[in-house]
């Protein structure tokens, strides 16, 4: 419903993917210079200016399955691979962490003290490139300049808006369950102790008062909660204590990064209309993504650096056993144009393609049209 | 005080809205139906005491040009002088079906005028006023429609221009006496609520201004205004004059819900923090203030409730939806 939603919920996703890739990276023992590489080329991928124009404009928010795709892309720009199982285990860690996160915010507000975590991890990834550094700094600005002024009611509505998003995603992530927070039945902890949000008082006073305004009566009564007054507000600038621990980095290589996905629950019946199409995706939804791939300028001259593969699981054959495993309606098949059937889709998607020719980039010898069809297709 | 009932499973999970339940009692066979959001869709559920549903219903939000799945952001029956209408709003306008869901009697769609472009479009807000239907909007607008005893000819005959926020909610009573006490009160985002006497022409009574925080719910019961605010207050005015009689730091998250039960003065609160609280409001036969006093509180573990409302007007039970909840949960008096 808020049309002011996808840049937080692309920044905070692009986070989290961060997070867990840059461990993987190291519980794999890619050489440094090899990772380094994959992160900053990530990075850069992300925080490319075109592409950011796209996200800020005021836009409705889509599906998960339509966002995947973006994700997907971004994780194979660089010299990296990523095989189906592994990158649906990413997507699905991904986006429960950040639904937690929305879900434990204090206030609607906070959710962008979670934004300003993530950036701030971003920069510390690639504090010794100064150029991307730049590009990330200039989001930042643009993040503060967009969401600074908008009024508790407006960022109530992205709230919801990014708890519709996740409304039917329940899969349990072990490190989730190890830490308590989130329950066998992959519902989330909520405590009902700890520090009540900046601006609101601990529950248990009642005040009354005469028609003059003065108080004459003051009860207190057992809420059920063992609340305590907020210290301090966290910081909305581009330098501060944040205060809010959410969205900062919960992986190390210790403690690595596994998920159950479990569909096996007894309701796990979708009744929404999209669900109803699993291998196609709405109209309005390939416009979408077309604008924004469109803004997303893929190096594919990577030089003679040899790609490798990461993998999510500790095993191949555990790769190998989730992909087979993987239950039916948790399947990201999203993308699956058939050139013959969607011929007058494809003709469109060339042509909004074409809108976005970038022109100084000219390695760029095939339309952008076909690279995006040709990438859907291997998806 | 109040002992958990069996609770009714169903399909899908509530969204993350405010008000996010309707119930609606059936004194023959004693049934009670229940109303939420599901995203896209509506889900109608009918259930005995012990709690199988019996009838399971889904709506869908019209579609249009641009949103292939537009969400619906409030359900509710109205209960007019002669029927009961169950109105959708959505982004796209309102729908109003027959109270079983089974027959569209009316639509309108939202204008979206002289929008900005960062806009979000949608109406919320539904209340039944006499034989008026009130349903607010994005803009601040209330619509007023004029809905005869039967039939399809439901007619906009007023627009409120008060407020300049989205609404969050609407509620009404019954016209009291002659001496015009207060019909209906609107609430919106900014925590401005305004009280109106209904009628062929409805008229501004009173404004009480917000302090910067949504006011999602808001009950009118006997000359007062009950109020839940984003900050997880509970506020009650005198109606006719705006005066705050009563403020209540009632939950550590924004409130969600609340609810009234007329004939024993309840009223129900829910909230973000997984709490539901049920207080008793009555005026001091002194002073003619309004006193509240807290009853019970409930602990909905690890549920953010968006959805509670008592299921008969004494307020001997109630009902609760929260997010990632597939099941709806009730409660009655032991």
């Amino acid at each position: 419903m808020s049309v002011r939603s996808l840049p937080l919920l692309f920044l905070n996703l692009g986070g989290e993917m961060l997070y867990i890739l840059d461990q993987r990276l190291r519980a794999q023992n890619i050489p440094a210079d090899k990772a380094r590489k994959v992160m900053n080329d990530i990075i850069t991928t992300m925080f490319n200016k075109k592409f950011l124009e796209e996200l800020f404009k005021p836009q409705e928010l889509y599906s998960r399955k339509a966002l995947r795709a973006i994700y997907d892309r971004l994780a194979h720009c660089s010299i990296m691979r990523l095989n189906q199982a592994s990158m649906d285990k990413l997507y699905d860690l991904m986006t429960m962490a950040f639904k937690y996160q929305v879900l434990l915010c204090p206030r609607p507000k906070d959710v962008l003290l979670v934004t300003f975590n993530h950036l701030d991890s971003i920069k510390d990834f690639i504090r010794d490139s100064p150029a991307i550094m730049n590009q990330v700094d200039e989001t930042f600005r643009q993040v503060i300049e967009v969401y600074g002024c908008l009024s508790a009611g407006e960022f109530h509505l992205i709230r919801q808006t990014l708890l519709i998003f996740f409304q039917d995603m329940h899969i349990r992530v072990s490190i989730f369950l190890k830490d308590k927070i989130q329950n066998s039945n992959g519902r989330f902890v909520l405590p009902i102790s700890g520090p009540v949000p900046w601006g609101t008082e601990v529950p248990g006073l009642i005040r009354m008062f005469n028609d003059k305004g003065e108080e004459v009566k003051r009860v207190e009564f057992k809420h059920g909660g063992q609340y305590v007054r907020a210290q301090s507000e966290g910081s909305f600038d581009l330098y501060g204590d944040r205060v809010l621990t959410l969205g900062t980095n919960i992986y190390s290589v210790s403690r690595p990064v596994e998920t159950h996905v479990s569909g096996a629950s007894k309701n796990s019946a979708l009744n929404t209309k999209e669900s109803t199409a699993p291998n196609s995706l709405a109209k309005e939804e390939l416009n979408f993504l077309a604008r924004l791939m469109g803004g997303m300028e893929i190096n594919k001259n990577s030089g003679p650096e040899p790609g490798f593969r990461l993998n999510l699981f500790t095993t191949d054959e555990e790769e190998e056993h989730a992909a087979l495993t993987r239950p039916e309606e948790l399947s990201y098949q999203v993308i699956n144009i058939q050139a013959a059937q969607d011929q007058q889709r494809n003709e469109e998607l060339s042509r909004i393609m074409g809108e976005f020719e970038v022109h100084d980039q000219p390695q760029q010898s095939t339309s952008k049209g076909d690279d995006l069809l040709a990438m859907m297709d291997e998806l | 005080m109040y002992r958990r009932e069996p609770p009714v499973s169903m399909r899908a999970w509530p969204a993350a809205l405010y008000n996010n339940l309707c119930v609606l009692s059936v004194p023959a066979p004693r049934l009670t139906q229940f109303a939420l959001v599901h995203g896209p869709n509506v889900q109608l559920l009918s259930a005995a005491s012990d709690g199988l549903p019996l009838f399971q219903r889904q709506l869908h939000a019209k579609e249009g040009a641009g949103l292939s799945f537009p969400l619906v952001t409030q359900a509710y029956w109205c209960v007019l002088p002669f029927r009961v209408l169950l109105v959708l709003t959505s982004q796209r306008g309102i729908q109003m079906y027959e109270s079983d869901g089974s027959v569209m009697v009316y639509w309108h769609a939202l204008d979206s005028g002289d929008a900005p472009p960062a806009q979000a479009l949608f109406a919320r807000g539904i209340a039944a006023s006499g034989h008026y239907i009130c349903v607010g909007t994005w803009s601040g607008r209330v619509l007023v429609f004029d809905v005869p005893a039967k039939g399809p000819n439901i007619v906009l005959s007023e627009e409120l221009d008060e407020h300049r926020v989205p609404i969050t909610d609407i509620a009404a009573e019954p016209a009291q006496g002659q001496d015009c006490v207060a019909d209906m009160v609107t609430a919106d985002d900014s925590g401005l609520l305004c009280v109106w006497k209904s009628g062929p022409e409805f008229k501004l009574l009173t404004r009480i201004s917000g302090f910067g925080t949504p006011c999602p719910s808001v009950r009118l019961w006997q000359g007062t205004v009950a109020a839940g605010y984003g900050d997880g207050q509970i506020r009650i005015f005198e109606a006719s004059s705006g005066a705050l009689h009563v403020q209540i730091n009632a939950h550590a998250r924004g409130i969600c819900a609340l609810d009234l039960a007329p004939e024993a003065g309840k009223l129900l609160s829910g909230a973000e923090d997984s709490f539901v609280h049920i207080w008793k409001l009555s005026r001091n036969p002194d002073s003619g203030c309004i006193e509240v006093e807290h009853c019970h509180a409930e602990c909905v573990t690890d549920t953010q409730v968006c959805g509670a409302r008592f299921c008969d007007p004494r307020g001997s039970s109630f009902a609760v939806t929260g997010y990632d909840l597939a099941e709806i949960l009730r409660y009655s008096c032991v």
